[in-house]
């Protein structure tokens, strides 16, 4: 559900604003923000800087949008696989839609999502941008 | 396993603008009580599927609802799975008789949804993916599968004709049941060149905002024998994966819905040559291609070939959700689960009219919560 809480996304700012990843301290697989046990059992991480670049791994363009977003829409949206192994969702922007393709390179960008009504907080998180 | 249905009741899918998320249940609930000839009272348990009474209609406690509706005073509970909800009251149902704790229980399955505009629909829905993974990031239910479908069609160059006629077959199912939302045939340049929703859907690759209810009534083996019950759940299958498409191990298939379908099948005895049909969830077209390969209806990559030679017809060798499925009936989420399962008994039963798939003796249904986080088989079996 959108809740339109500024303190549920102020939780988020630390892996969304700074683009931090989660290495797992036994099997080194790298996650993007922390969630429960790693495959392999594991429950301890460490915090690692991501790069931020990586390849589409797929993409849509998104036309019928959610309250939030409606006036972005059309908008693309991608599964992002960041260099450093983890997988990312999110929006693709700066280009031509029909430029993009499975294996397009991308890099990441920070900028507004959308503000929680008029008077609420707006919130920012990472974007990308393809590098031809 | 054997849990008998003494009685099936399904509301018509569609804007039920006449009906609130209470009349709709109680409508389905009383058409259950009424084909399985039994009064209420003679209900253990209740179970009832329900997602978005709480952001669309401001109303939780379905559970007490559901008994309130019949005059009960006995265990009533609301189960929540995003779109697999129904098919998990069903589990539930299964379990409460196989445990011995219930010799009659009611499973029921609404959503009232036409109440509010699409785009509240549409953030509701979200609640089913990753909030702060997808839904932060603007992604819909029609953008995650369209992910899945982008993925799918570069790695096994499935052609965008071969996914519209998923939908074309529904809605030829659609005209020939007399609940479907949708009773209208359509045409693959119908689905091509109606809007995008979310590239490469558009708006018929995609099951429609939903109201409506559907309930069973199951029985112990014992009563179920006595009233001379025909159809039997014999397997029950539920596997669940990660929330976000961005933590599963592939984006081409459906992990938990093959490992559901395995426990349901080895439960049941059966191997996927058997399955007569299959009411599948058909979210959207990509859906059911993806669906049909969990089932092992189909090799992985090759679901299509089904579609394009027109097996999935009534009347062909595999047949694909005679009830229209969430495309032509309609998708009220949280009596989808439920819905198939009504649909499965029809078809055993020998009640499809129109529709009826000739010799059925054992029908499967494949409910899927959000992108794949959730997934509920379930196989019924015509015992003569």
């Amino acid at each position: 559900m959108f809740r339109e809480s500024p303190i549920l996304r102020w939780r988020g700012y630390n892996d969304r604003y700074k683009l931090k990843g989660y290495k797992c301290r036994v099997c080194k697989k790298v996650y993007f923000e922390k969630k429960g046990l790693c495959p392999c059992g594991s429950i301890e991480f460490d915090e690692i800087e991501l790069s931020g670049k990586g390849k589409i791994a797929a993409f849509t363009q998104i036309h019928g949008a959610p309250e939030a977003f409606e006036s972005k829409a059309p908008y693309c949206v991608a599964v992002i696989d960041l260099a450093e192994g983890a997988r990312i969702e999110a929006q693709v922007v700066d280009c031509k839609y029909s430029d993009l393709k499975i294996g397009t390179d991308v890099e990441a960008v920070f900028r507004k999502f959308y503000s929680s009504g008029e008077k609420g907080a707006i919130h920012y998180g990472t974007k990308f941008v393809p590098k031809f | 396993m054997k849990v008998g249905v003494l009685g099936i009741g399904i509301t018509k899918f569609g804007e039920r603008w006449d009906q609130g998320l209470r009349e709709l249940l109680l409508d389905a609930q009383l058409r259950a009580l009424n084909d399985a000839k039994i009064d209420a009272k003679q209900i253990d348990t209740l179970f009832t599927g329900n997602m978005c009474g709480d952001s669309l209609s401001g109303q939780l406690h379905i559970g007490a609802m559901a008994a309130e509706n019949l005059n009960l005073d006995k265990p009533s509970i609301r189960v929540e799975g995003a779109c697999a909800s129904g098919s998990l009251a069903l589990r539930q149902g299964v379990h409460a008789i196989t445990s011995g704790e219930a010799r009659v229980a009611m499973v029921s399955g609404v959503e009232k949804m036409t109440d509010v505009s699409t785009e509240q629909v549409t953030t509701a829905l979200m609640g089913a993916g990753d909030e702060e993974l997808e839904g932060f990031n603007g992604l819909t239910f029609p953008g995650l599968y369209a992910l899945l479908a982008n993925a799918y069609m570069h790695k096994y160059k499935l052609k965008r004709e071969t996914l519209a006629k998923v939908s074309v077959k529904s809605h030829f199912h659609g005209a020939r049941n007399p609940y479907a939302q949708y009773q209208n045939e359509i045409t693959v340049d119908t689905v091509i060149n109606s809007p995008m929703v979310a590239d490469p859907l558009t708006l018929f690759d995609c099951s429609p905002i939903t109201d409506g209810a559907a309930s069973v009534i199951l029985v112990s083996e014992e009563i179920a024998k006595k009233a001379g019950v025909e159809v039997y759940i014999t397997g029950s299958g539920l596997a669940n994966d990660s929330l976000s498409l961005a933590r599963r191990k592939s984006l081409t298939r459906i992990d938990a819905s093959f490992v559901a379908r395995e426990k349901a099948f080895n439960q049941a005895g059966i191997t996927p040559k058997e399955v007569d049909f299959a009411e599948v969830h058909d979210c959207f077209s990509i859906a059911e291609i993806l669906a049909v390969e969990g089932l092992g209806l189909a090799k992985e990559g090759e679901a299509g070939k089904l579609y394009d030679s027109k097996q999935t017809y009534f009347d062909g060798d595999m047949p694909i959700n005679t009830s229209g499925g969430l495309k032509a009936c309609g998708h009220p989420i949280g009596a989808t689960g439920v819905k198939q399962a009504v649909e499965a008994v029809q078809q055993l039963r020998g009640e499809a009219k129109e529709r009826q798939v000739k010799g059925a003796g054992i029908g499967v249904t494949h409910n899927v919560g959000g992108s794949g986080a959730t997934v509920c088989v379930h196989v019924f079996k015509k015992v003569k």
